[in-house]
């Protein structure tokens, strides 16, 4: 049973659609990721969820009840903002405790509950500093505590950690993540850091683009089987050649300039076919296997090697390990090969 | 940056005497131990100051403006806080005629307004009055309230109240609680610019005095039309130092500068 | 994060009506009042008589004493307008590149004065011009500037300084406020390309600030052209400009129609000049800087 449904949700400006027939179904406890470029809905849909926006048609609904009637003040969402949009006047404490405050606990049990909650976010004895005085890490602590303390039933996540440089970020990815593990809070983020935040944190992605819903699923699936053209370039640097499904019954063969594969089930025709440039090899056999190509730049980068190849069928490109074998040099003839099960097939025309 | 030659520190010590030299002038000479006016040069007193005392006109037109600046500043602010909101979150129709409306107290001659409102009052049986001179002030002083708390709500994070209506804050604790000390520096600065505004106030209030109900700057204006004497200057003193130290006191709240920009463009 | 919430349509209003009444009703209801007391009739023994009639603006039109009275106002303005572009804008520009104490130190010095009283400020004036023996002639003399001495004191040249004096800050704001905006590599950028100081100014600085000097030049002028305690004090009681004339007539003659008729006149020279030069400045800079 869903615990957080987006039943046609969508939201217009005018003629312009900001969120189109957006449908989702959340689990109790699950980790959601939306993520898309900006302008994509993403940002519009979470608003709509906490109710700083109505949705023009649709209906959300939380636990079985319509959340359209409540104002946003009593739904009971946390909301953890990209400014982390502490009250700047009053102490990492005084903020934590507001949200109690409101709901009229009382104070000796609000100081408690204040002093655990920090404690869980790694902020002991931090109570007192005025946000002013803290550091871009120890404020997101105190929005995430601020949302966490009023035991939202769902957590609003609006690029929490953006803001963060790409040191802190990892250890903030890890510590959100056993929090809300720990918790079992139901959590919504909205980021547009395809690979990192969303891959890392999330029990499912919602990949979105121009208000509409491109791919939902869990980040290994979404990454490895992309949906359509668009999905496969958001989420990280991908090769697409052209190829054509000929032949009948068995004999059924995918073709791409010189290579061939056993075709997939489905009508014959143009279609395009997309690799991951970390799952192509060099073939060191020389057995003619794989797509003709030539090495055009090699960039070294640390813990791996860049390669931009100009093969029979269009610029790709490849990343290799570091593993300290002997790599192509620019200029080398190489044969680009990859398994089978590495590559999507998508029909052509399919554009983004 | 290259440092300035010294014909340019010549002209910038000139152009500091040129705009000191008045207001030093005015102080100087209230310091004159002399019957008439002269630069005190046989020492200094303190005898004009001391005959303001006996000069209750000056006295009570002080009361007055002090009241009058305090009054219509909060008065306006009243009125300006929740425009100021409105004007920096919400994009509707009629938005920058409005703002126009509301900033033209500066465009409009203070002489005009002067002459409109005497004969408003006139007409409404309130001239002369308390009340007509505070609600003329409140008109005059209003965009100055206006724009710097205008500045402060559109410098704020939106997101900040949206948390705390997420947390479960109802409007009057969101603004109580959240937006209003969050725009507290503008509106004290607004307050502040405001009362100076009002305080120095002649043209208009010229023609709204009546005999009673006079404010400093007129009353001083009206002295000067007859006779300048030492008594005028040290009155002109005391209002000078009150005014420096207001000075001082926005400048370390709010930063002159930043006030000063509110009070420029007029035209924009 | 959206700006505006677009959910609630109808909630600017209940926050801006308090405001738009009030300025509705003693805004709007006064200035069309005295449009329209501008059309009345008026005698010394009768009053004023409410007919609608175009006696106090044929009356303008036609006598020579209010041209010469709105050319005066508007040549004092402008005189005033000049010399505070003259000497204000340089003087910014010196402002700027001075370091950090006695930057804030001397920008507290010349802006301070804006809001000092009126009135004060004129009584200064008023001393240094005082008489034939004022200190200015004393100064200006000691430095063999001049020979004999030069009336201030009720001359138009004494009220073009004392209102230099008045609307300075102004200026010196404007065009502080266009520096800002500069890019003080762009300056040593010409120097690099082998321009010389004055070149420097003249080609690189000035165009910059231009926008800055116009703006503040439309702030000066439209409230020297309307200023009241300046003029009146120093100009004294016959050297008359738009806003001492309908003073007068409203306090000491109590023509309050023909004082209203001058009111309005002024107010729409001044609105027209101000909103007509903006849209100038706009039209001309508007793909410079934007």
């Amino acid at each position: 049973m869903a615990f957080l449904e987006l039943d046609h949700v969508s939201k217009y400006y005018e003629q312009y659609a900001a969120v189109e027939d957006f449908c989702l179904l959340v689990s109790k406890g699950e980790f959601i990721s939306l993520l898309g470029p900006s302008g994509c809905g993403k940002t519009t849909t979470l608003q709509m969820i906490a109710g700083f926006l109505n949705p023009t048609s649709g209906a959300i609904r939380l636990d079985g009840r319509d959340l359209a009637s409540i104002k946003p003040a009593r739904r009971g969402l946390g909301i953890v903002f990209q400014s982390y949009a502490l009250f700047p006047h009053m102490t990492a404490a005084e903020n934590v405790a507001f949200g109690l405050e409101m709901r009229g606990v009382p104070r000796a049990e609000r100081e408690v509950r204040v002093r655990d909650t920090l404690a869980m976010v790694g902020l002991d004895g931090y109570g007192g500093r005025y946000p002013r005085r803290m550091s871009g890490g120890q404020q997101q602590r105190v929005a995430l505590a601020r949302a966490l303390i009023i035991k939202p039933d769902v957590l609003l996540l609006d690029e929490p950690l953006s803001n963060l440089d790409a040191k802190l970020r990892e250890d903030m990815q890890i510590e959100l993540r056993q929090i809300q593990r720990n918790l079992g809070t139901t959590t919504v983020l909205v980021t547009h850091d395809q690979k990192t935040e969303a891959m890392a944190l999330s029990d499912r992605i919602v990949v979105m683009n121009k208000g509409r819903i491109e791919q939902i699923g869990t980040p290994h699936e979404t990454y490895e089987h992309p949906a359509s053209a668009f999905v496969s370039q958001f989420l990280g640097k991908t090769n697409e050649f052209s190829a054509e499904i000929r032949g009948d019954g068995d004999a059924r063969k995918l073709v791409a300039g010189s290579c061939e594969w056993q075709a997939p089930a489905g009508p014959s025709g143009q279609v395009v076919i997309t690799v991951r440039p970390e799952k192509i090899t060099f073939d060191a056999a020389g057995d003619n296997e794989g797509l003709g190509a030539r090495v055009k730049t090699r960039i070294f980068q640390g813990n791996h090697w860049l390669f931009q190849c100009e093969t029979e069928c269009g610029p790709a490109i490849a990343v290799r390990q570091n593993d300290g074998e002997q790599q192509p040099a620019e200029g080398d003839k190489v044969r680009l090969v990859w398994r089978a099960e590495d590559m999507a097939i998508r029909r052509a025309g399919d554009v983004q | 940056m290259s440092r300035n030659g010294p014909l340019a520190l010549l002209f910038h010590t000139m152009f500091v005497i040129f705009m000191t030299a008045p207001i030093v002038v005015v102080c100087l000479v209230a310091f004159t131990p002399e019957g008439y006016l002269s630069l005190p040069v046989d020492g200094f007193s303190l005898r004009w100051f001391r005959a303001i005392a006996d000069y209750p006109e000056f006295i009570d037109a002080f009361w007055t403006s002090l009241w009058v600046g305090a009054l219509s500043s909060c008065v306006a602010l009243l009125f300006a806080i929740p425009a100021a909101l409105a004007i920096a979150r919400y994009r509707f129709r009629g938005r920058g005629a409005l703002s126009a409306m509301f900033l033209s107290p500066l465009m409009i001659p203070h002489v005009v307004l002067g002459i409109a409102f005497l004969r408003f009052f006139t007409q409404a049986g309130i001239s002369g009055t308390f009340p007509a001179l505070l609600i003329a002030h409140t008109i005059i002083v209003f965009p100055f309230a206006l724009r710097l708390t205008l500045a402060a709500a559109i410098g704020m994070d939106r997101s900040v109240e949206m948390a705390a209506i997420s947390l479960g804050a109802n409007s009057w604790t969101l603004f109580r609680r959240i937006t209003l000390p969050l725009i507290f520096p503008g509106v004290i600065s607004g307050w502040a610019l405001a009362f100076i505004q009002s305080f120095d106030e002649v043209t208009m209030t010229v023609f709204l005095a009546a005999p009673g109900i006079e404010t400093l700057p007129v009353r001083m204006f009206l002295y000067v039309q007859d006779n300048i004497d030492p008594l005028v200057t040290s009155v002109s003193a005391c209002v000078i130092a009150i005014t420096m130290f207001a000075l001082i006191v926005l400048d370390r709240f709010y930063g002159l500068e930043r006030v000063l920009a509110g009070h420029s463009d007029r035209s924009s | 994060m959206s700006v505006a919430s677009t959910a609630d349509k109808g909630a600017p209003w209940p926050l801006i009506l308090p405001a738009f009444m009030l300025f509705i009703a003693v805004v709007l209801v006064p200035l069309a009042m005295t449009v329209l007391l501008s059309f009345h009739d008026w005698g010394q023994y009768k009053g004023i008589e409410p007919v609608f009639i175009l006696k106090n603006w044929e009356e303008i039109w036609s006598d020579s004493y209010f041209y010469e009275m709105f050319a005066r106002t508007f040549r004092i303005a402008a005189l005033a307008t000049l010399l505070t572009a003259v000497f204000g804008a340089p003087e910014a520009y010196i402002l700027n590149r001075m370091r950090a104490p006695w930057k804030g130190f001397f920008l507290l010095i010349i802006l301070g004065p804006l809001l000092i009283s009126v009135v004060a400020r004129t009584l200064g004036w008023a001393l240094l011009f005082g008489g034939r023996n004022g200190i200015v002639n004393k100064a200006l003399m000691s430095m063999g500037l001049i020979d004999t001495p030069i009336a201030f004191m009720f001359t138009e040249t004494g009220v073009i300084i004392a209102l230099a004096h008045v609307m300075m800050p102004f200026m010196v704001l404007s065009v502080w406020a266009a520096l800002q905006r500069v890019d003080p590599q762009v300056e040593n950028a010409a120097l690099s390309l082998g321009a010389g100081s004055l070149t420097i100014v003249r080609r690189i600085v000035l165009p910059q600030i231009m926008p800055g000097i116009l703006s503040g030049g439309i702030i000066v002028f439209s409230l020297a052209a309307s200023a009241f305690a300046t003029p009146s004090i120093i100009g004294g009681r016959r050297l008359k400009v738009a806003s001492t004339l309908a003073y007068d007539e409203f306090l000491n003659t109590l023509n309050w129609p023909l004082g209203a008729a001058v009111a309005v006149l002024l107010l729409i020279a001044i609105v027209l000049i101000v909103v007509g030069s903006n849209a100038l400045i706009e039209r001309n800079y508007s793909e410079v800087f934007r």
